[in-house]
C-alpha cells in the first residue's frame, strides 16, 4: 500500500503554444495537509484538474492514493473536491444542489443535512443558492467536497469569500480532518493561512515546480532578518555601514535597518553600535514567513 | 447509471422548469386541438399552414389524434429547448466538473442525462395527449363530428402509434437540442440556433426550394409525428423517409457529440 496521497512525475499541460503546466514532479504524503501556492496564471487549478481527470495531461503522469490518473473512476469515490470555486445550479437550495451529487455519488443521503450542519448552513439548507452570499456557497462547496467521507480532499481557495470567523472555521477543519487521517490538498492566496495549517508545501511559478517538501524544511532554508531601529534616524546608515563591514547584506526599510544575518549576529550588532556609539531603540532577530519566503523564492515582489 | 438518472431527474422537477413546461404543453395542446374544431369551417384553414381538415376526416378512426399529431412538432421544440438548456447549463454554471468528481464515467453521465430527459419527454407527451384527445372529445359534439370510431379498435391502435410516433420525434429533436448544447455549451446559443433554424430557416428554405424538405431535419422529424405523408400534414414527406433521414441526423449528431464530451478536456 502506498504512503502517498499524491504523487506526480514529469506532468505538463500544454495549450496550444502556451505551457500552463511544466514537467512538475512532487509527493504529498498520507495524512498531511499540504499547501498549493503560486500567483494566479501559475498553473494550480490546471495541475489540480488534471489530478481530477478533468483534463488529460500532456505528459507525464501521476498517481492518486496509489491509483493512476488516467483512471479517475478508481479513485474519485474516495476524493473530495472543489475547483475554482463553488459551482451549483442556482434555482436549486443548498440542500437539492447537495442531493443531485449525492444521489450522483450513490453516498447516504442522511450526510447532507449533516454537512450542511457541520459547515454552518443547517438552517439556510432550504434557501435557493442564488440567494447565497459568497461566504455561504464557498460553505457549501466545502460540503459538497466532503460527501464522499474523502481520503483525499482537494480545496481550490475555500476561503474565499469566508469572514475572519469562517477562515478560522474553515482552518479548523481542515486540521481535524487532518487529525481524522484525510490527506489535504489545499490551495490558497492566503499564505499566512496556509503556513498555520500546512505540513508540507508545493510552490509554482509559470507552471514549474519552486519547492515542494516539508514546510519546515521550506522555512529552514530560508536566512532569518535582524531588524535594527536607531533612536536618530541620522544613524541608519552607519548601522548599514556596520552590518556591511561585517560581511552581511543590509537595507533601510522604514525606519529601520533590515540585515541578512544569522540570529547569533544580533549581540554582534548590538555591541558594535554602542561602541560606535548609537541607541539601539530596537533589535530583533525575525525569520521569515511564508509569504515573505514565497515572494523571496518566486521573486514576485 | 441510475444513480446519474435520479441525479438527473432531481433538476428536472424543480418548480420552475417542471410546471412552467407541463403547463406550455397543456395550454398549447388544448390551443391546437381546439383550433381544429373552432376553424372547422374557416376559409382560412384549421390546421398547420392553412390546411383544412374537413368532419370527414376528423370523424375517421385518427380524427382524435389529429390534434395531438399537429402538436408533435411544437413538443418537439420544447424538447429541444430542454434539453439544450440541461445540457449546456452543466458548462455554464461550471457544475460539470462537479458531476465528472462523482461520477468519471462521461458517457455514463451522457446517458443518463439522456434517459432523464427522455422520462421528462414522456410525461410531456402523455399530458399533451391526454390534453389533445380530451379537447377533441369534448368539441367534436359541438361541430358535428362524430367520435363513434375513435375509440374503435383501429381507433385505439392510432392513438397507440401517434404516442409512438410523437415519441420518436420528440426525442429525436431531444437529442438534437442536446448535440447543440454540447456544441455550443451555452443555452442561450443552443436554443437560439436550434429554434431559429426549425421555426425559421428550414421554412424559408422550403420555401425557395419545395424539395429542400426532403433532407432537412427538422421537416423529418415533424413528419414522423405527424405520421408521414399518409396524415397530409406534412404531404409529401413518407414516414419510412422521414424515418431514416431524420435518424441519419439525429445518429450522427449524437455520435459526433458524445466523442466531442468524452474526450474534450473541461476547463471551465
Amino acid at each position: 500500500m502506498t504512503n502517498t496521497a499524491i504523487s506526480v512525475s514529469d506532468l505538463s499541460k500544454k495549450y496550444e503554444d502556451r505551457l500552463a503546466v511544466s514537467h512538475i514532479n512532487f509527493e504529498v504524503p498520507l495524512g498531511t495537509v499540504c499547501g498549493f501556492v503560486g500567483p494566479n496564471g501559475s498553473g494550480k487549478t490546471t495541475t489540480m484538474r488534471m489530478l481530477l481527470g478533468l483534463i488529460t495531461p500532456t505528459t507525464g503522469q501521476g498517481h492518486i492514493l496509489g491509483e493512476p490518473i488516467e483512471h479517475p473512476e478508481k479513485y474519485l469515490s474516495r476524493v473530495g473536491a472543489m475547483i475554482e470555486g463553488p459551482a451549483f445550479y442556482p434555482a436549486l437550495s443548498g440542500y437539492e444542489n447537495l442531493m443531485v451529487l449525492a444521489k450522483l455519488g450513490g453516498f447516504p443521503i442522511e450526510r447532507v443535512q449533516q454537512l450542511l450542519d457541520k459547515v454552518g448552513l443547517g438552517d439556510r439548507g432550504k434557501s435557493k443558492f442564488k440567494t447565497y452570499s459568497l461566504g455561504m456557497k464557498q460553505r457549501l462547496g466545502i460540503a459538497a467536497a466532503l460527501l464522499p467521507e474523502p481520503k483525499l480532499l482537494m480545496l481550490d481557495e475555500p476561503t474565499n469569500g469566508l469572514d475572519p470567523e469562517g477562515i478560522q472555521e474553515v482552518r479548523a477543519l481542515l486540521r481535524d480532518l487532518a487529525n481524522e487521517g484525510t490527506t489535504v490538498f489545499v490551495s490558497s492566496h492566503l499564505l499566512s493561512e496556509l503556513e498555520i495549517i500546512s505540513d508540507y508545501i508545493v510552490m509554482l511559478r509559470k507552471g514549474e515546480i519552486v519547492f515542494a517538501g516539508p514546510i519546515g524544511e521550506l522555512m529552514a532554508q530560508q536566512q532569518p532578518t535582524i531588524i535594527a531601529k536607531s533612536l536618530k534616524k541620522s544613524d541608519l546608515k552607519r548601522i548599514v555601514k556596520i552590518a556591511k563591514e561585517a560581511g552581511h547584506h543590509a537595507v533601510i526599510r522604514d525606519d529601520s535597518v533590515h540585515v541578512l544575518a544569522d540570529m547569533k549576529w544580533a549581540a554582534v550588532l548590538n555591541e558594535a553600535a554602542f561602541d560606535a556609539g548609537i541607541t539601539l531603540a530596537q533589535l530583533a532577530p525575525q525569520l521569515p514567513n511564508l509569504e515573505e519566503t514565497f515572494f523571496e523564492m518566486t521573486g514576485d515582489k | 447509471m441510475l444513480n446519474v438518472v435520479s441525479a438527473e431527474l432531481r433538476k428536472l422537477r424543480r418548480p420552475t422548469l417542471f410546471l412552467g413546461t407541463m403547463g406550455a404543453v397543456v395550454f398549447f395542446s388544448g390551443l391546437f386541438s381546439a383550433l381544429l374544431y373552432l376553424l372547422i369551417d374557416s376559409p382560412q384553414g384549421n390546421a398547420d399552414r392553412g390546411q383544412a381538415i374537413g368532419r370527414e376526416v376528423l370523424s375517421l378512426a385518427s380524427g382524435g389524434v389529429q390534434g395531438f399529431a399537429s402538436v408533435g412538432g411544437f413538443l418537439g421544440i420544447i424538447a429541444l429547448c430542454v434539453f439544450a438548456a440541461q445540457t449546456a447549463q452543466e458548462y455554464t454554471y461550471g457544475t460539470l466538473r462537479n458531476l465528472l468528481i462523482r461520477q468519471p464515467s462521461r458517457m455514463k453521465i451522457l446517458a443518463g442525462k439522456l434517459i432523464s430527459m427522455m422520462i421528462f419527454a414522456l410525461v410531456m407527451i402523455a399530458l399533451s395527449a391526454i390534453v389533445s384527445i380530451g379537447t377533441s372529445v369534448i368539441l367534436a359534439p359541438t361541430v358535428d363530428v362524430s367520435t363513434d370510431l375513435w375509440f374503435s379498435a383501429a381507433g385505439i391502435e392510432l392513438i397507440y402509434t401517434t404516442f409512438v410516433n410523437v415519441t420518436i420525434s420528440v426525442v429525436g429533436f431531444g437529442v438534437i437540442g442536446m448535440v447543440l448544447g454540447l456544441l455550443l455549451r451555452s443555452p442561450i446559443s443552443a436554443i437560439s440556433f436550434g429554434v431559429l433554424w426549425l421555426l425559421i430557416v428550414e421554412n424559408l428554405l422550403v420555401a425557395v426550394k419545395n424539395s429542400s424538405q426532403y433532407w432537412l431535419p427538422g421537416a423529418q422529424l415533424s413528419s414522423i409525428a405527424n405520421g408521414g405523408a399518409q396524415l397530409g400534414t406534412t404531404a409529401g414527406i413518407e414516414y419510412s423517409q422521414a424515418l431514416l433521414v431524420g435518424g441519419i441526423y439525429v445518429a450522427v449528431g449524437a455520435i459526433v457529440a458524445s466523442v466531442l464530451f468524452v474526450r474534450r478536456d473541461v476547463a471551465n
